[in-house]
């Protein structure tokens, strides 16, 4: 009993104190929350302009890894609408991104075989729209499946669009697509995108990433984000309640795979070319890690979990080959010691806790 | 002649060997409270979950106002009119007691994915109306004090409270009280008491399982007797208190016959 008194203390202080922050942020004046938000968003902004010692990337172009930061950004809000919201387990969120990637090479690139050559702004809500068709499809017969099954359906369903890709000829085979076009634009004659300055793509992508966000918050306040919440705490009950259960399932698919595709699609366009290499069932594991590092559920905190999986490779890039040691290991001391993630959600929080108190085996609801 | 709300005919459920029911049948007049009553395993629960969709009878049929319920979805039989609590208390734990009750609400809302994304009007209205509504029933059941708190911080009475707050929420013309009143004191069971006339007197019309007898016979119009999946009695709560098969199934101590 001790022990369950003392794990509870813990918790509750590590409840408080996330709280506290939480209060004292809500109880600023809104003049000064819009401050504060509009000076981190200019410094964000300006973060490849400022190369900022410490924090820049000696060994890479530091635009190009806040590029690639964004799009792990996007992939992770998406996932988290699916993972920390719904509380569907996908392992196979890849797939997604690499449908949105392969849409805008299809449609955009000369060079691939039905080459429609439309523009890169064209292909995005092509792409967006084409991997909430894929996330559906899946969805349709899997979302019937809980738990363990689900995410061993989805796990084979990243595998399967790579595979496709491999064996299409139609969609480049092993050599993918290349000559893809860049977002378009033009500056004094120059073009705003290209290969020279990832800068553009790193703004254009850190505006993505708002906008998603505030997307995402209205989704999460309103009926559908309830739902997804109801369900994730006891399905039939919120069945019974009158919630659509699955209809809100798909549709969390669907939200989730559309904002992966709008990731994949930013990819394509800044890399200006695919091939199934890009997308190994290891960019999945990484996204997930994004997800329950940062703490699911909670925006912030899969951003930050985002920053963590994309950056710091890029950042520790000395350390080149025991890179993904390091990772692990620091994946195994967090699952130890702050398995709710860096920027809990605070109910998830809540129940980690309760299932620890359930373990020592204390009564939690009387 | 008054207007049955729901007409449960012949109502047969097996699972595998085990005739959980067989050939039920009873209807619930508009208006009324109807007590549902029989020992442990009689079939009361069961009996619920065939009308709220969780199980298919093998054979027979639900009617709700006169349309049969079919193979409807659970979700679309709560819409139609009917909603529940249960015994187990199975409320969002970490959802707050308001968001409970939202929850209850939106199965009359139509807010699609695309107006909550754009913050349309109709979201804004829904989500007021929702969240008033919400409070209203939980001054109604006594518990807006503790609206803010998680539903798991709540004490036992104000979840099985909020659990009947969340399924009134849905907007039901026939409220199932799955064993409300288990686990309470005496003086807890009267304001319940209290609590599910004034229910009634709002109009709607409630069917209740119960094991307490004088909780039953206190507060029903009516009350049908399960024993092993078969009704064995139906009448006023003082023809009941005669029957001798009823005494014989279940109540059997002379105190409470008399």
């Amino acid at each position: 009993m001790s022990t369950g008194e003392r794990l509870q203390a813990i918790d509750l202080r590590r409840v408080r104190a996330v709280s506290g922050m939480r209060r004292w942020w809500s109880r600023l004046p809104r003049g000064t929350r819009f401050a504060v938000l509009a000076v981190v968003a200019v410094l964000l902004y300006l973060l490849p302009v400022l190369n900022p010692p410490i924090i820049t990337t000696p060994d890479s172009d530091f635009a190009t890894v806040l590029f690639t930061v964004t799009t792990y950004c996007l992939a992770a809000l998406g996932l988290n609408v699916v993972v920390g919201m719904a509380g569907l387990l996908d392992l196979g969120y890849v797939g997604f991104y690499a449908v949105g990637a392969y849409s805008v090479a299809m449609f955009a690139s000369p060079s691939s075989s039905i080459a429609t050559k439309y523009p890169w702004l064209v292909c995005v809500p092509i792409a967006i729209a084409l991997s909430m068709i894929a996330g559906a499809i899946l969805g349709g017969p899997t979302l019937r499946l809980r738990g363990d099954y689900l995410a061993i359906v989805t796990l084979g369903f990243g595998e399967i669009v790579r595979l496709s890709a491999v064996n299409s000829p139609g969609l480049g085979a092993a050599a993918g697509i290349t000559s893809i076009p860049h977002p378009p634009g033009a500056l004094n004659g120059q073009p705003i995108f290209s290969v020279l300055d990832a800068k553009p793509y790193y703004w254009l992508g850190l505006t993505l990433v708002f906008v998603v966000v505030a997307l995402v918050r209205n989704i999460e306040n309103s009926r559908v984000g309830r739902s997804w919440l109801a369900i994730r705490e006891d399905e039939d009950a919120a069945e019974l309640m009158g919630v659509p259960t699955f209809k809100f399932k798909l549709w969390a698919f669907a939200i989730g795979a559309a904002v992966g595709g709008l990731s994949g699609a930013m990819f394509a366009g800044k890399q200006g070319f695919v091939s199934p290499d890009s997308f190994p069932v290891l960019t999945s594991v990484l996204f997930l890690a994004a997800v329950v590092v940062g703490g699911a559920g909670n925006r912030l905190g899969v951003i930050v979990g985002a920053i963590a999986v994309a950056y710091l490779p890029e950042r520790f890039r000395g350390f080149q080959n025991s890179r993904y040691m390091i990772f692990g290991l620091a994946l195994i001391l967090m699952s130890i010691f702050r398995p709710q993630g860096l920027i809990p959600n605070r109910r998830r929080e809540v129940e980690l806790a309760d299932r620890k108190l359930d373990e020592v085996g204390v009564e939690v609801n009387a | 002649m008054p207007e049955k709300i729901l007409e449960i005919d012949e109502v047969t459920l097996r699972f595998g060997g085990v005739t959980a029911l067989d050939g039920v049948s009873f209807h619930i007049t508009v208006g009324e409270i109807l007590g549902l009553i029989g020992p442990n395993g009689a079939g009361k629960t069961t009996c619920f979950n065939v009308m709220t969709g969780v199980y298919q009878p093998t054979s027979g049929s639900v009617r709700f106002e006169g349309e049969p319920l079919g193979r409807r979805k659970r979700h679309e039989i709560t819409r139609l009119g009917i909603a529940r609590t249960f015994q187990n208390i199975r409320l969002f734990p970490e959802m707050t007691a308001v968001e409970n009750v939202m929850v209850g609400a939106d199965a009359r809302h139509h807010t699609s994915v695309v107006g909550a994304l754009v913050r349309s009007r109709r979201h804004r209205q829904e989500e007021q109306e929702g969240r008033e509504k919400a409070m209203e029933l939980l001054r109604f059941m006594g518990i807006d004090s503790r609206a803010g708190d998680a539903a798991r911080n709540l004490p036992y009475g104000y979840q099985r409270r909020l659990e009947i707050a969340r399924a009134l929420a849905t907007g039901p013309k026939l409220l199932c009280l799955d064993e409300p009143a288990a686990g309470f004191n005496p003086n807890e069971k009267a304001e319940l008491l209290e609590l599910i006339r004034k229910i009634r007197d709002q109009g709607y019309t409630v069917l209740l399982i119960e094991h307490d007898m004088r909780l039953v016979m206190g507060v029903t119009d009516r009350i049908v007797v399960l024993e092993f999946g078969r009704k064995i009695a139906e009448g006023s709560p003082s023809e009941i208190r005669e029957n001798p098969a009823v005494i014989a199934a279940y109540l059997g101590v002379p105190e409470d016959a008399a």
